[in-house]
């Protein structure tokens, strides 16, 4: 049913069961929100929102109020506004006042709002709580005296990522978010996924940053530093520069990378078409030798833990795969040291992730070999843009250089595993192959391309028809796992990324609530694999030379060695 | 093998999530406060996760997460205490045994919670030990009643 509502003296249509903030936005009305997430449902807790409505007593929340027909709606009116700044004051009363050296600093939410609303000087002086910083866990650091409780962290957590390290504890004015008996983030059942960071408005939740120990290595010459970057990293960063979301910039990427000092510039792309052919080694062999199936992938840190914490009984359907990422740290720590002529202790090895449980994975017992880490540190997006400013680098008059041989070429399989699906896709184009001895006559699966949270699809390979799912943000994971603890059957290989959309939108992303963003970097890496010319892994010649030269046979002894990985009951 | 609070769970068969009060209430009655194991018990159990369980619990004052000591002092700040000098008391007793408010002594001799009104404003300030009233307590007066539960403490030892 259609509604005429005014807005401001101007009258707009509007639907039944919308709610005045859609139609608000909609009209190019903009109000400020503090706790309300797009696609969630209302909370209505920061008043921020609120909007003068005729013939109602009190401001009404706009996020969470459903538009009645010739509804008369103000949304600036000088009441409205004191309300809004009243409150700003009221979250400021008991802010830190390190905004010159915030993490956040310039891309707060808080701060904008503060600045929008004329807020010039402390009018409200509220008594200073004492908080604990938490700094205990590997990926993710939580700074209470930071936080303004809006609760978008709590509700990612909880709604997207069914994990709820974090609630509301207290009551209050003593009230903060905490962890089940305020213990360290490192106790909890949190998966390090990060989600909770891109959605605080303030510097409250940020990454456990290694910027200090990679500087140091760089500045060390006696070290040969490499770094890896991951699919996803060429096609988000340009977004902390102010180029568009989606902008490609790899070649620029490589040339920085250098420019700030790292030696050798490898691409995790390369490593990701080395996992392709790992992964689906492995999943003919489960399928011909009666082996645990549905086999899952193990691409992502995040799902991993999670499985490990809350699906202990899926843990042998995991692929015994290590990560891109750790694939090419192990690859780097034998292969390349060993022909290379480099000393284990002169070699140190960074990997540029969107991810901040990529910094969990990296220090994991079952990622060393003879107590060495395959991979020393990891910067996430966000940081090797900080990185990049640090070292003054001019990203946009830079020439485009390629990544250093031989772990830098990829094909665009490898490429696109930056987006939920592209792992899938470029598993199905190389099992297709080895199945059949066969190129796949059209390569792109639709089926398992978008942004939804669920995606399947079946595939007729040698008159066997398997089943193939995709699910991103562990909630979806849940749903699924349930189907199949339920009985379902019909699913032989499933890919799961904890963040929404996959690693385009990880945790380590730039700080971008628009979902257009997301969707424009998934376009970017589709558009480099429909340009690419070598678009499956196992075209990849410089991955076959690996195998002849050095690991021999996928699941071969030497592979199982370096590229497999063991996991555990937390 | 089984626990006392395995027990306890036993008789709330099928709950769910609205029934964590009462599960709550009641392992608290059993052991005095609410410990890490039976709250990761009951999150298992009613499938609710801990920190949820943590966050309402922490938001009503009746639970505890750390065992009370053997003498439990309940302070009344209420109205009538207040105007009788009640913050004066409690500041005494904190200082005297080193602890603050909702916390215990490291022998686990005393632990002090602060509550709004026992109902008892015409003793005020009024304490009390283990549900045993003192009226008109008085900063130096604390000292003689904690001395009085000291000395029952090494004769009990005795």
């Amino acid at each position: 049913m259609s509604y005429t509502i005014e807005i401001n003296n101007k009258k707009v249509e509007a639907e039944q069961g919308e709610t005045i903030l859609e139609v608000l936005n909609r009209n190019s009305v903009k109000v400020p929100t503090l706790c309300h997430m797009k696609d969630m449902l209302p909370s209505g807790a920061c008043r921020m929102c609120v909007v003068e409505v005729e013939g109602r007593k009190n401001l009404v929340p706009s996020c969470s109020e459903p538009v009645t027909d010739k509804m008369s709606i103000t949304t600036h009116s000088q009441r409205v506004i004191n309300s809004r700044k009243t409150i700003i004051e009221l979250l400021l009363a008991d802010h830190p006042d390190d905004c010159l050296y915030c993490e956040r600093n310039n891309n707060c939410e808080l701060q904008s709002l503060s600045n929008e609303h004329h807020v010039r000087n402390r009018r409200i002086v509220g008594k200073k709580q004492e908080y604990k910083l938490d700094v205990a866990s590997t990926s993710i650091v939580r700074d209470p005296a930071k936080c303004i409780l809006c609760g978008r962290c709590v509700r990612v957590c909880e709604e997207i990522e069914a994990v709820s390290a974090i609630e509301f504890v207290g009551r209050g004015n003593k009230t903060i978010i905490g962890t089940a008996f305020n213990e360290g983030l490192n106790m909890s059942k949190c998966v390090n996924c990060g989600q909770c960071i891109n959605v605080c408005p303030t510097g409250a939740l940020r990454e456990k940053c290694h910027f200090t120990e990679i500087e140091a290595n760089l500045q060390d010459p006696t070290k040969t530093v490499v770094v890896q970057h991951a699919p996803s990293i060429s096609v988000s960063i340009a977004e902390e520069f102010g180029l568009d979301s989606g902008t490609d910039i790899k070649g620029v990427l490589n040339t920085a990378l250098r420019k700030i000092g790292f030696n050798v510039v490898f691409d995790t792309s390369f490593s990701a078409d080395l996992t392709i052919i790992e992964e689906v080694a492995e999943l003919i062999d489960r399928v011909t030798t009666g082996g645990k199936l549905p086999m899952f992938t193990s691409c992502c840190p995040g799902w991993v833990k999670y499985a490990e914490g809350f699906q202990q009984d899926f843990i042998p359907n995991l692929s015994t795969c290590k990560s891109p990422q750790q694939m090419m740290g192990a690859v780097i720590k034998s292969y390349f040291a060993e022909t290379e002529k480099i000393e284990q202790k002169d070699l140190y090895s960074v990997a540029v992730m969107p991810c901040t449980a990529k910094k969990f994975e990296q220090q994991e017992k079952t990622m060393m070999q003879n107590g060495i880490s395959d991979v020393d540190a990891i910067l996430t997006t966000r940081e090797l843009a900080k990185l990049i400013r640090f070292h003054g680098i001019d990203l946009k008059n830079l020439e485009p250089e390629m990544a250093d041989s031989p772990l830098g070429m990829h094909s665009s399989a490898g490429k696109i595993f930056g987006t939920s699906g592209g792992v899938m896709e470029a598993a199905i184009r190389t099992a297709y192959y080895r199945l059949t001895g066969k190129e796949l006559t059209q390569y792109r699966i639709e089926d398992v391309r978008g942004c939804e949270g669920r995606k399947e699809t079946k595939i007729e390979i040698n008159g066997t028809t398997f089943g193939f799912a995709v699910v991103s943000g562990l909630k979806n994971a849940e749903i699924l796992l349930d189907e199949i603890k339920n009985g379902r059957s019909d699913l032989h290989f499933i890919e799961v990324m904890a963040c929404p959309g996959g690693c385009i939108n990880g945790g380590g992303q730039p700080i971008n609530q628009n979902i257009d963003a997301i969707q424009k970097r998934m376009k970017a890496l589709y558009d480099i694999d429909d340009a690419d010319t070598i678009k499956a892994s196992h075209r990849n010649h410089m991955v076959s030379q690996l195998y002849k030269n050095y690991l021999g046979e996928p699941l071969g002894e030497k592979s199982h060695h370096l590229l497999h990985r063991t996991y555990q009951i937390r | 093998m089984k626990t006392e609070v395995d027990n306890i769970l036993e008789t709330y068969k099928g709950a769910k999530r609205d029934s964590l009060i009462p599960i709550l209430q009641k392992l608290q009655e059993n052991e005095g406060f609410l410990s890490k194991e039976s709250v990761e018990k009951v999150s298992k159990y009613i499938n609710v996760p801990t920190s949820k369980i943590y966050g309402v619990a922490t938001f009503y004052n009746q639970f505890k997460f750390s065992p009370p000591g053997k003498y439990h002092i309940q302070v009344c700040r209420g109205t009538a205490c207040h105007v009788l000098g009640s913050a004066t008391v409690l500041s005494e007793i904190e200082n005297a045994l080193k602890i603050k408010t909702e916390q215990t002594t490291t022998d686990g001799l005393f632990s002090i919670e602060v509550v709004a009104c026992i109902g008892a404003c015409g003793l005020a300030p009024v304490i009390s030990v283990n549900g045993e009233f003192h009226a008109q307590v008085t900063a130096e007066s604390i000292h003689e009643i904690l001395n009085t539960y000291r000395e029952k403490e090494a004769k009990d030892e005795k």
